[in-house]
């Protein structure tokens, strides 16, 4: 049978490149001095339904909440094969902690009545690997966590590993169900220049609202209006207009979202300075590291 | 969601696997022990599987003055659905304000289902937990005696502190080995109460086929004495010398992601983030640069030595004895130096 799957990916500061530039003088980090990426194991789980779509049949949904800067990764998504995109946009989702966030997701995710729901196993902003388990509790359906390879999928039934720590389980269920994919489950593949070249000029609704904004500064609200609808419906006869919802649109209830919506809430935030209450240097000679070797046997810091 | 309530017991879930206790439930019961006294109220462990009665004593030597045993056949095997199922009723039962996990693998499935059941805030990999008082910058109200859940955030780079003060049971799971071991005291008396599951076949979504575990080749949170090389050793062969100073200490070997990514030493040396937290009396850092992810791992051993050719390496802002100079040479001259003072082990 064909696989309707549906991946959820998330535009992520990229964290292992944190320099000193990156941090604001209160010890906060400055996201935007950092290259905003895809979520690395959130390419892994696209690349596992890319491989399941091209093994059984079916299509590939990817699907993102954020900012109308993260249409990028899911062009980027388009490029290596996914069949449609959707941005999940709202300035009233806003402070969502992964309560919320996975609340607002599972609105979206059952307008779409996947097969399969992949995760990367955690995004490395917040590196929580939440969001995946309370999606599946919110669909009502079975997760996997921590997949690290798929073995079988024959109908409704499903056989993957998953790493356990110190070994790994295969365990067997059934669709519907969603996956959170490790790094180890494969090496995501590139874009096609195929498609690159194809889907290079798709563009979500709110980004053609700001391309035509800033070549008419001097129009009125109707004609910005008149002329969006229309490289709108031009975009969308040519299957380039990347789709995108708002909180109304996916009927959530408001109560769940937003700030609203997250019980977990910023009490402090401090920046990491780690010192040494005293320290010693030591001459890298017999004489210094002889002495430092006494001074450790005299205190038992070692024997 | 539970309401807000003051009397609402500290839980620890006392994750266990084929009737044996995993380590991070007793590491948490130290610190949840101070929590529960801090709030006046009673220190609680769920104990959920088959036949798991036996553990109830142990966990009341490490600190709990109540367990809730619940026994079933259908809980034989870990399952996310039956488990967050049986947890649930039990909050919803009792109405913890606590509720505390590890972060271990099986931790990190199962609190978020959790959460998201019973609609309570939940933080990840915690660090530390303290109690305080929280004000929102919005209003007056000062919310007393709240969990801050303390975690690195942003790979590392910052230190979060989050609070839920409007829904609780007030969740967070805690990083394995950041909290010391408590040892136990076999005098303590605890109360065991019985609860009952309510489960059927459908609870059990999986098939467990088949599963393998294989015993680490070190355990290096046992460790006193670790010896680390980074990057900086340079080849595996060149791994020798971190190999060598630490037999000559009794010490584990470990190591850094970058080293364990260069096929030095295998994943089960590795100290850092996404390896092994240790606190042991020493440890030695050899061409290490100290990234914040490694220190997250190891910043909390109670003497640091780095050896180092860069002096801007940040591992010399946490190091108690700092060697500015080349391991190839330093190395040596340590081992030399410790078999002249006759340290053998």
């Amino acid at each position: 049978m064909a696989y309707n799957c549906v991946v959820l990916i998330k535009q992520v500061p990229d964290t292992k490149r944190i320099t000193g530039q990156a941090m604001n003088d209160d010890g906060t980090v400055n996201r935007s001095a950092l290259p905003a990426i895809f979520n690395p194991e959130d390419l892994n789980a696209l690349e596992l339904a890319l491989q399941i779509k091209e093994d059984f049949g079916g299509k590939v949904t990817v699907i993102t909440m954020g900012l109308p800067a993260a249409t990028s990764i899911l062009r980027d998504s388009l490029f290596r094969g996914a069949d449609d995109a959707i941005l999940l946009t709202d300035k009233k989702c806003a402070a969502s902690d992964t309560l919320a966030t996975s609340y607002i997701i599972s609105c979206a995710v059952k307008k779409l009545n996947p097969d399969i729901v992949l995760c990367g196993r955690q995004a490395i902003d917040g590196d929580t690997a939440q969001v995946g388990p309370q999606l599946a509790e919110k669909l009502g359906i079975t997760q996997i966590t921590y997949v690290e390879k798929l073995i079988e999928l024959n109908g409704k039934r499903i056989t993957v590993r998953r790493n356990i720590g110190n070994g790994f389980q295969k365990v067997r269920t059934e669709i519907p169900l969603l996956l959170t994919v490790t790094s180890e489950a494969n090496d995501a593949r590139v874009a096609a220049a195929k498609k690159m070249m194809k889907y290079k000029n798709a563009l979500a609704p709110v980004e053609v609202a700001q391309s035509i904004k800033a070549q008419n500064p001097d129009a009125d609200e109707t004609t910005i209006k008149d002329l969006i609808e229309h490289k709108c419906g031009i975009l969308d006869e040519k299957e380039l207009l990347i789709k995108q919802w708002d909180l109304d649109f996916i009927d959530a209830d408001l109560k769940w979202c937003g700030r609203n919506g997250s019980p977990t809430k910023v009490h402090r935030i401090q920046s990491v300075v780690l010192t040494a209450k005293e320290s010693k240097e030591i001459e890298p000679n017999d004489q210094g590291i002889s002495d430092m070797i006494h001074e450790l046997i005299a205190d038992k810091t070692i024997s | 969601m539970i309401e807000v309530n003051k009397q609402g017991e500290v839980w620890v879930f006392a994750e266990q696997h084929n009737g044996q206790l995993e380590d991070t439930p007793l590491e948490l019961m130290s610190k949840a022990r101070h929590l529960a006294d801090i709030l006046n109220v009673k220190l609680a462990a769920a104990v959920l599987g088959n036949n798991v009665k036996d553990l109830s004593q142990k966990l009341i030597h490490y600190g709990a003055d109540k367990i809730y045993l619940v026994e079933h056949p259908l809980l034989e095997h870990y399952q996310t659905n039956s488990y967050a199922k049986v947890i649930c009723d039990l909050i919803h039962k009792h109405k913890p304000q606590i509720v505390l996990c590890g972060a271990t693998i099986t931790g990190r499935d199962l609190a978020p289902r959790i959460a998201s059941a019973t609609k309570a805030g939940l933080t990840a990999d915690c660090t530390d937990l303290q109690i305080g008082d929280h004000t929102p910058a919005n209003n007056s109200n000062t919310y007393k005696n709240l969990l801050f859940q303390i975690r690195p955030a942003f790979g590392g780079n910052i230190i979060a502190t989050i609070i839920n003060y409007d829904r609780w049971p007030q969740m967070a799971t805690v990083r394995e080995g950041v909290m010391p071991m408590p040892a136990p005291d076999t005098s303590r008396k605890g109360e065991i109460i019985t609860e009952i599951a309510q489960l059927s076949q459908n609870d059990l979504p999986l098939e467990i086929l088949e599963e393998h575990k294989r015993q680490k080749k070190i355990d290096l949170k046992a460790a006193r004495v670790i010896v680390a090389g980074g990057a900086g050793v340079g080849s595996k062969e060149n791994f020798s010398l971190i190999w060598d100073l630490a037999n000559c200490l009794g010490a584990a070997p470990a190591a850094t992601r970058a080293a364990v990514d260069l096929g030095f030493i295998d994943h089960d040396h590795q100290v850092g983030q996404t390896g092994t937290t240790v606190r042991p009396s020493l440890y030695i850092a050899a061409g290490i640069s100290g990234a914040i992810q490694h220190q997250a791992g190891m910043s909390q051993s109670q003497k640091i030595v780095a050896i180092n050719n860069d002096p801007d390496a940040p591992i010399f802002q946490i190091a108690h004895y700092k060697i500015l100079g080349d391991l190839n040479i330093v190395v040596p001259k340590m081992i030399k130096a410790i078999k002249e003072k006759g340290i053998k082990e």
